[in-house]
Protein backbone atom coordinates (compact mmCIF):
# COMPACT_ATOMS: atom_id res chain seq x y z
CA UNK A 1 0.00 0.00 0.00
CA UNK A 2 1.65 3.26 -1.03
CA UNK A 3 2.11 5.71 1.82
CA UNK A 4 1.97 8.74 -0.47
CA UNK A 5 -0.25 9.22 -3.49
CA UNK A 6 2.23 8.35 -6.25
CA UNK A 7 -0.14 9.72 -8.92
CA UNK A 8 0.71 13.24 -7.78
CA UNK A 9 3.29 14.99 -9.93
CA UNK A 10 4.95 16.78 -7.06
CA UNK A 11 5.37 16.09 -3.39
CA UNK A 12 5.47 18.83 -0.79
CA UNK A 13 8.63 19.04 1.33
CA UNK A 14 8.95 20.75 4.70
CA UNK A 15 12.44 21.32 6.17
CA UNK A 16 12.89 21.43 9.94
CA UNK A 17 16.22 22.48 11.45
CA UNK A 18 17.24 25.11 13.98
CA UNK A 19 20.13 26.11 11.70
CA UNK A 20 19.25 28.56 8.95
CA UNK A 21 22.25 27.49 6.89
CA UNK A 22 21.22 23.83 7.07
CA UNK A 23 17.64 24.69 6.08
CA UNK A 24 18.92 26.70 3.13
CA UNK A 25 21.44 24.01 2.22
CA UNK A 26 18.83 21.25 2.11
CA UNK A 27 16.56 23.43 -0.02
CA UNK A 28 19.43 24.32 -2.36
CA UNK A 29 20.99 20.87 -2.58
CA UNK A 30 18.00 18.64 -2.97
CA UNK A 31 17.74 17.73 -6.64
CA UNK A 32 14.61 15.60 -6.61
CA UNK A 33 12.43 17.00 -9.41
CA UNK A 34 9.14 16.11 -7.84
CA UNK A 35 9.92 17.65 -4.44
CA UNK A 36 8.63 21.16 -3.91
CA UNK A 37 9.66 22.98 -0.73
CA UNK A 38 6.56 24.41 0.96
CA UNK A 39 8.10 25.62 4.16
CA UNK A 40 10.94 25.59 6.66
CA UNK A 41 10.75 25.69 10.45
CA UNK A 42 13.40 26.30 13.08
CA UNK A 43 11.97 24.28 15.95
CA UNK A 44 9.52 21.48 16.59
CA UNK A 45 6.66 23.67 17.76
CA UNK A 46 6.83 25.87 14.66
CA UNK A 47 7.11 22.73 12.53
CA UNK A 48 3.87 21.25 13.89
CA UNK A 49 2.11 24.54 13.22
CA UNK A 50 3.51 24.71 9.69
CA UNK A 51 2.66 21.06 9.09
CA UNK A 52 -1.01 21.77 9.87
CA UNK A 53 -1.03 24.66 7.40
CA UNK A 54 0.98 23.21 4.52
CA UNK A 55 0.24 19.46 4.79
CA UNK A 56 3.60 18.31 3.38
CA UNK A 57 4.14 14.77 2.07
CA UNK A 58 7.82 14.68 3.08
CA UNK A 59 9.66 16.20 6.05
CA UNK A 60 13.37 16.48 6.85
CA UNK A 61 13.70 16.66 10.62
CA UNK A 62 16.55 17.77 12.86
CA UNK A 63 16.54 16.32 16.38
CA UNK A 64 18.38 18.77 18.64
CA UNK A 65 16.26 21.91 18.57
CA UNK A 66 14.91 24.44 21.08
CA UNK A 67 11.27 24.59 22.21
CA UNK A 68 10.34 21.11 20.96
CA UNK A 69 12.93 18.53 19.93
CA UNK A 70 12.75 16.43 16.79
CA UNK A 71 11.65 13.16 18.37
CA UNK A 72 8.64 14.82 20.00
CA UNK A 73 7.91 16.64 16.76
CA UNK A 74 7.99 13.36 14.80
CA UNK A 75 5.41 11.92 17.20
CA UNK A 76 3.11 14.93 16.82
CA UNK A 77 3.39 15.00 13.05
CA UNK A 78 2.75 11.27 12.74
CA UNK A 79 -0.34 11.74 14.90
CA UNK A 80 -1.57 14.35 12.41
CA UNK A 81 -0.76 12.27 9.33
CA UNK A 82 0.58 8.72 9.66
CA UNK A 83 1.36 8.62 5.92
CA UNK A 84 3.93 11.43 5.92
CA UNK A 85 7.49 10.42 5.06
CA UNK A 86 10.08 11.71 7.55
CA UNK A 87 13.83 11.78 7.02
CA UNK A 88 15.67 12.57 10.23
CA UNK A 89 18.77 14.67 9.51
CA UNK A 90 20.79 14.86 12.71
CA UNK A 91 24.30 14.93 14.12
CA UNK A 92 23.31 12.48 16.85
CA UNK A 93 25.24 9.50 15.59
CA UNK A 94 24.45 6.80 18.14
CA UNK A 95 22.37 3.84 17.03
CA UNK A 96 19.89 4.17 19.90
CA UNK A 97 18.79 7.62 18.74
CA UNK A 98 18.27 6.44 15.16
CA UNK A 99 16.28 3.45 16.39
CA UNK A 100 14.16 5.67 18.64
CA UNK A 101 13.37 8.06 15.78
CA UNK A 102 12.38 5.17 13.53
CA UNK A 103 10.23 3.67 16.30
CA UNK A 104 8.42 7.00 16.69
CA UNK A 105 7.56 6.93 12.99
CA UNK A 106 10.49 8.35 11.01
CA UNK A 107 11.29 6.50 7.78
CA UNK A 108 14.98 7.25 7.37
CA UNK A 109 18.03 8.69 9.11
CA UNK A 110 20.80 10.81 7.57
CA UNK A 111 23.71 11.67 9.82
CA UNK A 112 25.26 15.15 9.70
CA UNK A 113 27.63 16.16 8.27
CA UNK A 114 26.39 15.09 4.85
CA UNK A 115 27.35 15.67 1.25
CA UNK A 116 24.84 16.76 -1.38
CA UNK A 117 24.96 13.27 -2.84
CA UNK A 118 24.23 11.63 0.52
CA UNK A 119 21.26 13.96 0.98
CA UNK A 120 19.82 13.15 -2.42
CA UNK A 121 20.45 9.42 -2.02
CA UNK A 122 18.65 9.49 1.32
CA UNK A 123 15.70 11.39 -0.16
CA UNK A 124 15.53 9.01 -3.15
CA UNK A 125 15.51 6.04 -0.81
CA UNK A 126 12.80 7.68 1.29
CA UNK A 127 10.66 8.36 -1.77
CA UNK A 128 11.06 4.80 -2.98
CA UNK A 129 8.72 3.96 -0.11
CA UNK A 130 6.08 6.23 -1.58
CA UNK B 1 38.36 12.19 34.24
CA UNK B 2 38.45 12.63 30.51
CA UNK B 3 40.73 10.05 28.93
CA UNK B 4 43.23 11.12 26.35
CA UNK B 5 42.21 8.19 24.16
CA UNK B 6 38.71 9.66 23.93
CA UNK B 7 40.09 12.69 22.14
CA UNK B 8 40.31 10.51 19.01
CA UNK B 9 36.50 10.66 18.71
CA UNK B 10 36.58 14.44 18.48
CA UNK B 11 39.51 14.50 16.06
CA UNK B 12 37.61 12.17 13.73
CA UNK B 13 34.46 14.27 14.09
CA UNK B 14 36.38 17.42 13.20
CA UNK B 15 38.02 16.00 10.08
CA UNK B 16 34.73 14.42 8.97
CA UNK B 17 32.97 17.77 9.24
CA UNK B 18 35.36 19.55 6.88
CA UNK B 19 35.54 16.66 4.44
CA UNK B 20 31.75 16.42 4.13
CA UNK B 21 30.62 20.00 4.49
CA UNK B 22 33.47 21.85 2.81
CA UNK B 23 34.66 18.92 0.70
CA UNK B 24 38.15 19.99 1.60
CA UNK B 25 40.21 18.31 4.31
CA UNK B 26 41.37 20.06 7.43
CA UNK B 27 44.54 19.07 9.19
CA UNK B 28 44.47 18.57 12.89
CA UNK B 29 47.52 19.42 14.98
CA UNK B 30 48.64 17.55 18.05
CA UNK B 31 46.03 17.92 20.79
CA UNK B 32 47.36 19.45 23.97
CA UNK B 33 46.21 19.74 27.52
CA UNK B 34 45.49 23.11 29.11
CA UNK B 35 45.37 23.09 32.90
CA UNK B 36 44.92 26.76 33.75
CA UNK B 37 41.25 26.97 32.79
CA UNK B 38 41.97 29.22 29.83
CA UNK B 39 42.11 27.28 26.55
CA UNK B 40 41.47 30.45 24.55
CA UNK B 41 39.10 31.47 21.79
CA UNK B 42 38.78 33.19 18.44
CA UNK B 43 36.20 35.75 17.34
CA UNK B 44 33.25 33.32 17.12
CA UNK B 45 32.56 30.38 19.43
CA UNK B 46 29.82 27.76 19.47
CA UNK B 47 29.47 26.16 22.90
CA UNK B 48 27.71 22.86 23.57
CA UNK B 49 26.93 21.95 27.18
CA UNK B 50 27.30 18.27 27.96
CA UNK B 51 25.13 16.54 30.55
CA UNK B 52 24.15 12.95 31.30
CA UNK B 53 26.89 10.44 32.00
CA UNK B 54 29.52 13.07 31.18
CA UNK B 55 29.52 16.70 32.18
CA UNK B 56 31.27 19.72 30.76
CA UNK B 57 31.46 21.64 27.51
CA UNK B 58 32.67 21.18 23.96
CA UNK B 59 33.31 24.31 21.98
CA UNK B 60 34.40 25.14 18.45
CA UNK B 61 36.02 28.52 18.01
CA UNK B 62 37.14 30.16 14.79
CA UNK B 63 37.89 33.54 13.20
CA UNK B 64 35.41 35.20 10.88
CA UNK B 65 37.62 34.70 7.83
CA UNK B 66 37.59 30.94 8.17
CA UNK B 67 33.85 30.78 8.77
CA UNK B 68 33.15 33.02 5.81
CA UNK B 69 35.15 30.80 3.46
CA UNK B 70 33.54 27.70 4.95
CA UNK B 71 30.09 29.15 4.24
CA UNK B 72 31.14 29.89 0.68
CA UNK B 73 32.44 26.34 0.25
CA UNK B 74 28.96 25.20 1.30
CA UNK B 75 27.54 27.32 -1.56
CA UNK B 76 26.03 29.73 0.96
CA UNK B 77 25.99 33.26 -0.45
CA UNK B 78 24.72 34.95 2.70
CA UNK B 79 27.80 35.54 4.85
CA UNK B 80 26.07 37.85 7.32
CA UNK B 81 26.97 37.86 11.00
CA UNK B 82 23.80 35.86 11.70
CA UNK B 83 24.88 33.08 9.38
CA UNK B 84 28.45 33.13 10.69
CA UNK B 85 27.06 32.61 14.22
CA UNK B 86 24.73 29.92 12.93
CA UNK B 87 27.63 28.09 11.31
CA UNK B 88 29.94 28.16 14.33
CA UNK B 89 27.10 26.68 16.41
CA UNK B 90 26.33 24.05 13.79
CA UNK B 91 29.95 22.90 13.64
CA UNK B 92 30.05 22.54 17.44
CA UNK B 93 26.70 20.75 17.41
CA UNK B 94 27.70 18.34 14.66
CA UNK B 95 31.05 17.35 16.16
CA UNK B 96 29.49 16.91 19.62
CA UNK B 97 26.54 14.95 18.27
CA UNK B 98 28.82 12.68 16.26
CA UNK B 99 30.71 11.88 19.47
CA UNK B 100 27.65 9.92 20.61
CA UNK B 101 28.72 7.22 18.15
CA UNK B 102 31.36 6.34 20.75
CA UNK B 103 30.00 7.88 23.96
CA UNK B 104 26.42 6.65 23.55
CA UNK B 105 23.00 8.19 23.96
CA UNK B 106 23.63 9.38 27.50
CA UNK B 107 26.20 11.86 26.23
CA UNK B 108 23.52 14.55 26.15
CA UNK B 109 24.23 17.69 24.15
CA UNK B 110 22.54 21.06 24.41
CA UNK B 111 21.58 23.36 21.58
CA UNK B 112 24.54 25.66 20.83
CA UNK B 113 25.20 28.89 22.68
CA UNK B 114 27.02 31.41 20.52
CA UNK B 115 29.61 33.86 21.82
CA UNK B 116 30.83 36.46 19.35
CA UNK B 117 33.26 39.34 19.68
CA UNK B 118 33.74 38.77 23.42
CA UNK B 119 36.59 36.39 24.17
CA UNK B 120 36.30 36.96 27.92
CA UNK B 121 32.92 35.26 27.97
CA UNK B 122 34.31 31.98 26.66
CA UNK B 123 34.93 29.95 29.80
CA UNK B 124 35.20 26.30 30.79
CA UNK B 125 33.70 24.65 33.89
CA UNK B 126 36.91 22.83 34.83
CA UNK B 127 40.57 23.81 34.74
CA UNK B 128 41.62 20.92 32.47
CA UNK B 129 40.70 21.02 28.78
CA UNK B 130 41.98 19.28 25.70
CA UNK B 131 42.57 21.59 22.77
CA UNK B 132 42.52 20.24 19.22
CA UNK B 133 44.17 22.73 16.82
CA UNK B 134 42.53 22.81 13.40
CA UNK B 135 44.16 24.14 10.24
CA UNK B 136 42.09 24.62 7.12
CA UNK B 137 43.33 26.46 4.06
CA UNK B 138 45.21 29.40 5.57
CA UNK B 139 43.04 29.56 8.68
CA UNK B 140 43.38 28.27 12.22
CA UNK B 141 40.62 27.30 14.63
CA UNK B 142 40.28 24.99 17.59
CA UNK B 143 38.00 22.53 19.23
CA UNK B 144 38.07 22.57 23.02
CA UNK B 145 36.86 19.56 24.97
CA UNK B 146 36.40 20.09 28.71
CA UNK B 147 34.79 17.12 30.40
CA UNK B 148 35.04 16.01 34.01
Amino acid sequence: MPRVNSVKNSLKLMIVDDSNIIRRRIERSQQIDRLEVVGAASNGRAAVEMFRRTQPDVVTMDLTMPEMDGVECVEEIIALNPDVLILVVSALADKATAVEAIEKGANGFLCKPFTDRQLNDALEELLSEA
Amino acid sequence: MFKEAEIRTFIEGTTAYFESSAQQSATVGSPYLVTDGNPGAYEYTGVISITGTRKGVVYFTAPRGMLTVLLMRMQETDTSDENIKDLVGEVANTISGNARRDFGKNFVISVPTIIAHDLEKVTTPYSRSFVIPINWRTHSAKLVVCLE
